[in-house]
């Protein structure tokens, strides 16, 4: 067993990039991110991490010097929020098109106007189309375990993609608990050295992203999307390797929660599932027949994995702390086309759209909401999206 | 720091430039510049505004132009105030 720290979930990206033994750290301070960073930046100068702490004008600058190094053979980390994300997002596409193996943390913040540094999903469902891994984690554990993780995924040379891992922002960024650092030579042996396709270091002409014929651009794309099915094995392989080094138990990319007898399940992602755990607990001894498919990857979507454990209920309720403004939720749209992958024939599925702005939900209207879904697929008058603002019905 | 290059299975969107891309011109330049030497005052004038920077003006050889990555803009022909340089018709 390892080190166990009490660490808030900023400091646990930062520990967990530190095993990972970085090379280059590049990072513009954001609330509520910088304190990832700051501690990297701490690691560095006591000497307990040798890397290169790059200061940058910008986001933009600090993920183009993080895919620069990326290229250059060094493995490195970022992490960014919200606005800092959006001035990134260009070079977020750039990362992905060039296949170069990058770890990124996310503290997820509601975009603004109007300005606001409570958490959503908003910033982070924003880059779904970039080509990246996308993980998100429900506590400071699984945020250092997924980001740790998210290296070995990211430079195996099945996928070659970057990777980013979420935490919602002052909800685990900045609250502590206690996480379990496994030791620093099981974890050397684990991940090894920088794997990646390509290095530019000077001793070949190269260019990268130049111009490319139409069709040849779309064989980019295609392998970009080859690459994310690949990535769906990776992925469980990295875990069930690294439950071996720590004794932690292999959880998935979507975690079932009292999901295997029930006949109603909700879908979530993020910190507020651990409240519609409590939710579903006291509606099981309620006797309401309820579980809870948590997703910890949400690119590659684990579809078929959804469909498998939720296909025969008689309903699934998706939960997004995000919206695709004039359609749905993002989570609810890729779990309704994963079910047409498979049947036409679906079970009820519903969309309830909540806690934006970082309007807080509590078990208690994770039970509210559950219950009322039940009823109206026993009457058989569910509908297909609501808007939960505490308590008000907005359509 | 040990880096282990492995090759990916899939197409990377990554060019091996041949001449040409590389920073030399290739085959693409319509017209060069030529020099009279005879001409040239020495001013440096062609040398400061070569926007390749491959122009040299020395004191006693006068000015020289690295032809394999003159782009054949034609500055140096038009900043040139004794018309020292010309420029042809690439062959
Ligand atoms: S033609 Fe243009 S590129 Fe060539 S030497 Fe003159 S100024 Fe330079
Ligand atoms: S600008 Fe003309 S005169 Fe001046 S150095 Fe160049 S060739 Fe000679």
């Amino acid at each position: 067993m390892g080190l166990k720290l009490v660490l808030t979930g900023n400091y646990a990206l930062a520990y967990a990039a530190k095993v990972a033994r970085v090379n280059v750290v590049a990072a513009y301070p954001i609330t509520p991110q910088t304190s990832v960073v700051e501690k990297l930046a701490e690691f560095i100068e006591e000497g307990e991490l040798d890397a290169v702490m790059i200061r940058v004008e910008s986001e933009h600058s600090a993920l183009a010097a993080c895919f620069g190094a990326a290229l250059a053979g060094a493995r490195v980390f970022t992490a960014t929020s919200s606005q800092g994300l959006l001035y990134m997002h260009e070079v977020v596409h750039w990362a992905s098109r060039a296949r170069a193996p990058i770890v990124m943390g996310i503290v997820t913040r509601t975009l603004g106007p109007p300005w606001n540094i409570w958490p959503d999903h908003t910033d982070y469902m924003d880059q779904r189309d970039t080509g990246w891994i996308m993980s998100f984690a429900m506590d400071n554990q699984e945020a250092f375990d997924l980001t740790l993780q998210a290296f070995k995924v990211s430079e195996d040379p099945r996928v070659y993609l970057p990777v980013m891992v979420g935490i919602e922002g002052f909800i685990l960024g900045h609250t502590s608990m206690p996480v379990e650092i496994p030791e620093q030579n099981l974890v050397d042996e684990w991940l090894g050295p920088r794997r990646q396709p390509y290095v530019v270091d000077g001793s070949e002409y190269m260019a990268i992203g130049n111009l490319a014929l139409p069709e040849d651009t779309e064989e980019f794309f295609m392998d970009i999307q080859n690459a994310m099915e690949e990535a769906r094995k990776v992925v469980v392989e990295v875990e069930e390797e690294y439950s071996k080094i720590t004794g932690r138990p292999f959880k998935g990319p979507v975690e079932c929660f009292k999901c295997e007898d029930a006949k109603y399940v909700a879908i979530s992602m993020g910190a507020w599932s651990g409240d519609l755990m409590e939710s579903v607990s006291q509606l099981r001894d309620e006797g309401y027949s309820v579980g809870l498919l948590r997703i910890r990857y949400y690119r590659p979507f684990p579809g078929d994995y959804i469909f498998e454990k939720a296909n025969s209920t008689k309903g699934v309720l998706v939960f997004d702390r995000a919206i695709s403004f004039g359609s749905y939720g993002p989570i609810f749209l890729d779990t309704a086309a994963s079910f047409l992958k498979h049947t036409r024939k679906t079970p009820y599925i519903k969309n309830v759209v909540a806690g934006i702005g970082g309007v807080n939900i509590t078990s208690d209207d994770f039970s509210r909401i559950l219950k009322r879904f039940v009823h109206e697929v026993e009457s058989d008058g569910v509908n297909v999206f609501e808007w939960y603002h505490k308590g008000k019905v907005v359509r | 720091m040990k880096v282990i290059v492995e090759p990916s299975k899939y197409r990377l969107p990554i060019a091996r430039p041949l001449v040409g891309v590389a920073g030399k011109t290739g085959t693409w330049r319509l017209e060069r510049p030529v020099v009279d030497n005879n001409k040239c005052t020495r001013c440096y004038l062609c040398e400061i505004h070569c926007p390749v920077n491959v122009i040299r003006v020395e004191p006693d050889a006068g000015v020289s132009i690295d032809y394999d990555y003159c782009k054949g803009c034609g500055l140096c022909a038009d900043v040139c105030p004794v018309l020292a340089i010309k420029m042809v018709p690439e062959e």
